[in-house]
């Protein structure tokens, strides 16, 4: 769960989340609008459908794993928000076990 | 150190040659410069293929193929073998016409196993393969397996029988000692009367350690492999006209391969990729499977393999002395073919001969190139 | 190809912006390569929409970067944010991604700065939602102004835990705890390095001035700490560690854990730059001389991807190789070079004075870095457990490669990111080896994930593709 430490004064855009639409500041990256949104987990693995969620916020642990206008596997947390982006949750793309 | 046989390469074929010969009571060493599957044998396609293979290949894949079916009882693992067949797509009449002739000559030769489909037995098998196809060439019981698991499974089985493996030990010199081959490396030596050669590629050295009159070419043919994507693929899948091998592994990833080749070293055994190629590769998913466009690429590689001048691989005795043997060159198109050369190299060296033809594979097809013949 | 580029800078933090700055201003053709979408790096992360508050809240090290982030973006260099560099040749040839356009570009010298990352240690529990790391919620608070909304634990070793917990706390964040899992013993170590460090000891009073406001604010600390263990179902809701032999437990929904940093090897890796295992910092860098140099002619690498530093000791290794990038392009000689760099290496020298005393403090145990539980995650990506390394060495594969192709360790999308370092640690352990003689994970190209559609419209600056 996380808080913003100030109103945002810039621009803002709105974009869908799980098909809700939410107007988040223009320099979010997909993973902060998901933290800040606390919609954890932001997705379950293709292995075992485990829980996760973004680690490093810098584009090396490929947790933030995400489906970003119907493409999956997108790293949230290095794509920067856009007007009427559809984000979505991803759940255990591949198949399971092996 | 003695031995009845010293293999030289712990890839598949060595490993293969080796656990053949230790079922028939033989004690085998394995000399491997690296670890065992570090090269070839670790990171090739996997492909199980008798589809498609020169004719002089077509006997020794059909036998292979028995093999890879009940692979479990020969090496204790399924070494994840699926063989949910092959496919050879047209993707107008031309290639149609070229596939109709194949299947027609493979016929003639008194084999089944290749056989034209129509468009729509096509898009029954592949329903994700983009629509401009016309029909393919089958083949139901190829597939693919896991390269390295394999390997892993053949070394296990080989070494549950007494082969030894020695790791890390890079050949130096071969010499003559009475009627034994010395073979020296780096972390010592052993002797044994007869010597097998699979040293992929690095057969050309070893060859000239041995006088063998041969020149054999060095290539790197590249791979990549996706994430994870949802099933929607059983065959394999190559084309008429294009470089492509395209597969969807058990666990979602997709891997592709089609013989464009990376720069590569062998002073250094690097390999670098050769991305403008690739990118035809990349261009060739996208024309075929169009829905792979948005699909990653996780990782890229190229294996050092060993090329023959007429792309047959070198498998029967040397030509210069007695009690040598080869199982080399096989072109990018040998893990297949592999749990059957071992065999074809423990009938030649314990019967003196084997069962399956291996004639066109002989070393002195190469013997005319050179006027000096053994050195 | 398109013709090639003197000289190519991959990274826009403070060891980048000021080699582009200093080669740039020597007349060097420069090109900046970034893959955040404004300069500064991950420690300058947002500097450009900070305003006088946040700079405020964020302390002197941070508003630092504003001078750095200024001087660079008028210094004549090219710069082009959004872009991710998937291969790097020895040969100078970069595969780079902007904006959904994948092209292939040639430099005749290329400098690497691309940074560090946290390290990877696999403890129990590590993969819940709910743990993050450090640095990571750092990155949050710059670049998005989001704090934890409840309490917050920060576990690990390292400055930045004290750095994050009193900007939390000015913050006005609930911290529950900062727990040092640094042994007790550390201390007398790095006691010992103490006096060679007062060159450098701004960082100390700092680093007191810090914690001495914690205290005030009744913020524990607590030292010596070790078992961490994250625990809940499908996110965290508690966290366990031992302390004085004694086990304690939070409960909290926030778990920051930062366990120091360590160079990104990705890159040096791709061009084939050799690395040893430095035993001080306790991970893989690629060897480089005084000038940023690697074992690979043509390619530099500087900052804290060459050697753990900070962003200060960055500012002077980034002007030292653009000074050497001049000197190698031609633009000046090696007396001139010299000359200039004076100043530079003088500082740089003083400011890594604190590094030895810092290294010690903070050294981990080995038992923490291979004696990870059996039943603990190694590889997030395919989620192989340290069990399953430790029967892969057992059956008979001895290097971190061979564990990866039986294992799958390594094979995700990280490509081994997170997980190669706790391997390599755990194979050396299990064949009673020293880390230094493991091998790490051979990186292949993409360094990122690229897709089909973006290699198959490949550019290389000639007409056909």
């Amino acid at each position: 769960m996380f808080r913003r430490l100030q109103t945002h004064q810039g621009k803002v855009v709105t974009v869908f989340v799980e098909g809700n639409d939410v107007r988040v500041p223009a320099g979010d990256s997909v993973a902060a609008v998901m933290l800040a949104m606390d919609l954890l987990p932001t997705r379950t693995t293709a292995v075992s459908g485990a829980p996760r969620a973004p680690l490093c916020m810098m584009g090396v642990c490929f947790e933030c794993l995400i489906e970003i206008d119907g493409v999956a596997n997108q790293l949230a947390c290095q794509v920067q928000v856009s007007e009427g982006m559809r984000i979505r949750r991803q759940h255990a793309v591949g198949d399971p076990a092996s | 150190m003695n031995a009845d046989v010293v293999i030289i390469g712990g890839g598949l074929m060595g490993s293969s040659a080796a656990l053949h010969l230790a079922m028939r009571g033989q004690r085998v060493i394995v000399m491997e410069k690296d670890s065992p599957g570090r090269h070839a044998s670790g990171v090739n396609a996997g492909g199980l293929r008798q589809l498609n293979r020169h004719p002089a290949e077509i006997p020794l894949a059909v036998a292979a193929a028995r093999l890879w079916r009940d692979i479990q009882s020969l090496v204790d693992s399924d070494c994840d073998v699926k063989l949910s067949g092959q496919v050879r797509v047209a993707e107008n009449e031309a290639d149609m016409r070229l596939l109709e002739e194949r299947a027609a000559r493979v016929r003639a030769l008194g084999y089944e196993h290749e056989i034209i489909i129509d468009r729509e037995q096509l898009y029954r098998l592949v329903p994700h393969l983009a629509p401009h196809c016309v029909g393919a060439l089958y083949t139901r019981d190829d597939g693919f397996a896991r390269p390295f698991h394999a390997l892993t499974a053949f070394r296990h089985k080989a070494e549950s029988l007494g082969v030894q493996y020695r790791t890390g030990s890079r050949v130096h010199e071969i010499a003559r000692q009475g009627a034994d081959w010395q073979v020296v490396t780096d972390r010592g030596c052993c002797s044994a009367p007869v010597l097998v050669n699979c040293s992929g590629a690095w057969s050309q050295a070893l060859c000239s350690m041995l006088g063998e009159p041969v020149t054999i070419n060095t290539g790197a043919p590249m791979m990549m492999v996706t994430d994870r994507l949802p099933h929607f693929l059983d065959p394999v899948v190559g084309a008429a006209s294009r470089k492509l091998s395209f597969k969807q592994m058990q666990n979602g990833t997709v891997l592709i391969g089609g013989s464009h080749l990376a720069n590569h070293d062998m002073k250094t055994e690097t390999t670098a990729i050769d991305f403008i190629k690739l990118s035809e590769s990349a261009r060739s998913v996208v024309e075929l499977f169009p829905h792979m466009r948005d699909a990653h690429i996780v990782r890229t590689w190229a294996g050092l393999e060993a090329f023959t001048p007429d792309h047959l691989p070198v498998i029967g005795p040397g030509s210069c002395a007695a009690g040598v043997f080869h199982a080399f060159g096989f072109s990018a198109h040998g893990f297949q073919l592999s749990p059957v050369v071992g065999l074809i190299l423990s009938e030649l060296i314990l019967d003196g001969k084997s069962k399956l033809p291996i004639g066109p594979f002989s070393i002195k097809r190469f013997l005319d190139e050179t006027a000096t013949g053994c050195a | 190809m398109s013709a090639p580029r003197e000289l190519v800078i991959i990274g826009a933090g403070p060891a980048g912006m000021a080699a582009a700055s200093t080669a740039a201003g020597l007349g060097v053709d420069t090109l900046v390569l970034d893959q955040q979408p404004a300069p500064g790096g991950q420690i300058f992360r947002g500097i450009g929409q900070a305003g006088p508050a946040h700079l405020e809240l964020l302390g002197s090290d941070y508003q630092a970067g504003a001078e750095q982030v200024a001087s660079f973006v008028h210094s004549g260099a090219d710069y082009q944010p959004d872009t991710a560099v998937w291969s790097l040749g020895a040969d100078g040839e970069l595969g780079i991604l902007h904006r959904g356009k994948a092209s292939l570009i040639s430099a005749r010298r290329v400098l690497i700065a691309g940074g560090a990352m946290e390290r990877p240690l696999p403890f129990p529990g590590w993969t819940l939602p709910g743990v993050m790391n450090a640095g990571g919620a750092q990155i949050l608070m710059k670049s998005s102004r989001l704090v934890p909304l409840d309490g917050v634990v920060i576990a690990g070793t390292g400055p930045l835990l004290i750095l994050l917990a009193w900007q939390y706390m000015r913050a006005g964040v609930a911290v529950q705890a900062v727990l040092e899992l640094a042994p007790r013993k550390n201390l007398w170590r790095a006691g010992l390095r103490l006096p060679a460090a007062l060159r450098a000891g701004h960082y100390l009073t700092r680093g007191l001035r810090y914690l001495l406001a914690l205290r005030r604010a009744g913020i524990r600390v607590t030292y010596g700490v070790s078992d961490l263990q994250a625990v809940g179902n499908d996110r965290l809701e508690a966290m366990t560690f031992h302390t004085g032999g004694r086990e304690q437990t939070l409960e909290t929904g926030n778990l920051l854990v930062h366990f120091g940093l360590v160079p990104g090897i990705q890159l040096t890796e791709a061009a084939g730059c050799h690395h040893q295992w430095d035993d001080g910092q306790q991970c893989w860098r690629p060897q480089a001389d005084a000038w940023g140099n690697s074992s690979v002619d043509g390619i530099a690498v500087i900052g804290d991807g060459a050697t753990i530093g900070g962003a200060v000791a960055a500012v002077h290794a980034g002007r030292l190789a653009g000074l050497e990038a001049a000197r190698a392009m031609g633009h000046i000689d090696a007396a001139g070079r010299d000359r200039l760099a004076v100043d530079d290496r003088q500082w740089l020298q003083d400011d890594l004075r604190i590094r030895p005393f810092l290294e010690s403090l903070h050294r981990l145990p080995d038992t923490l870095l291979s004696g990870i539980a059996d039943n603990t995650l190694v590889c997030r990506c395919e989620e192989i457990t340290a069990g399953e390394v430790r029967a892969a060495v057992r059956a008979g594969h001895r290097d971190p490669n061979q564990v990866k192709f039986i294992t799958r360790c390594g094979m995700g999308p990280c490509q081994g990111r997170q997980c190669g370092q706790a391997v390599a640690n755990i194979v050396a352990a299990a064949c009673d080896r020293p880390v230094s003689e493991v091998v790490p994970f051979r990186v292949r190209p993409p360094l990122r994930p690229i897709s089909m559609g973006e290699l198959s419209m490949l550019e290389t600056g000639n007409n056909t593709a």
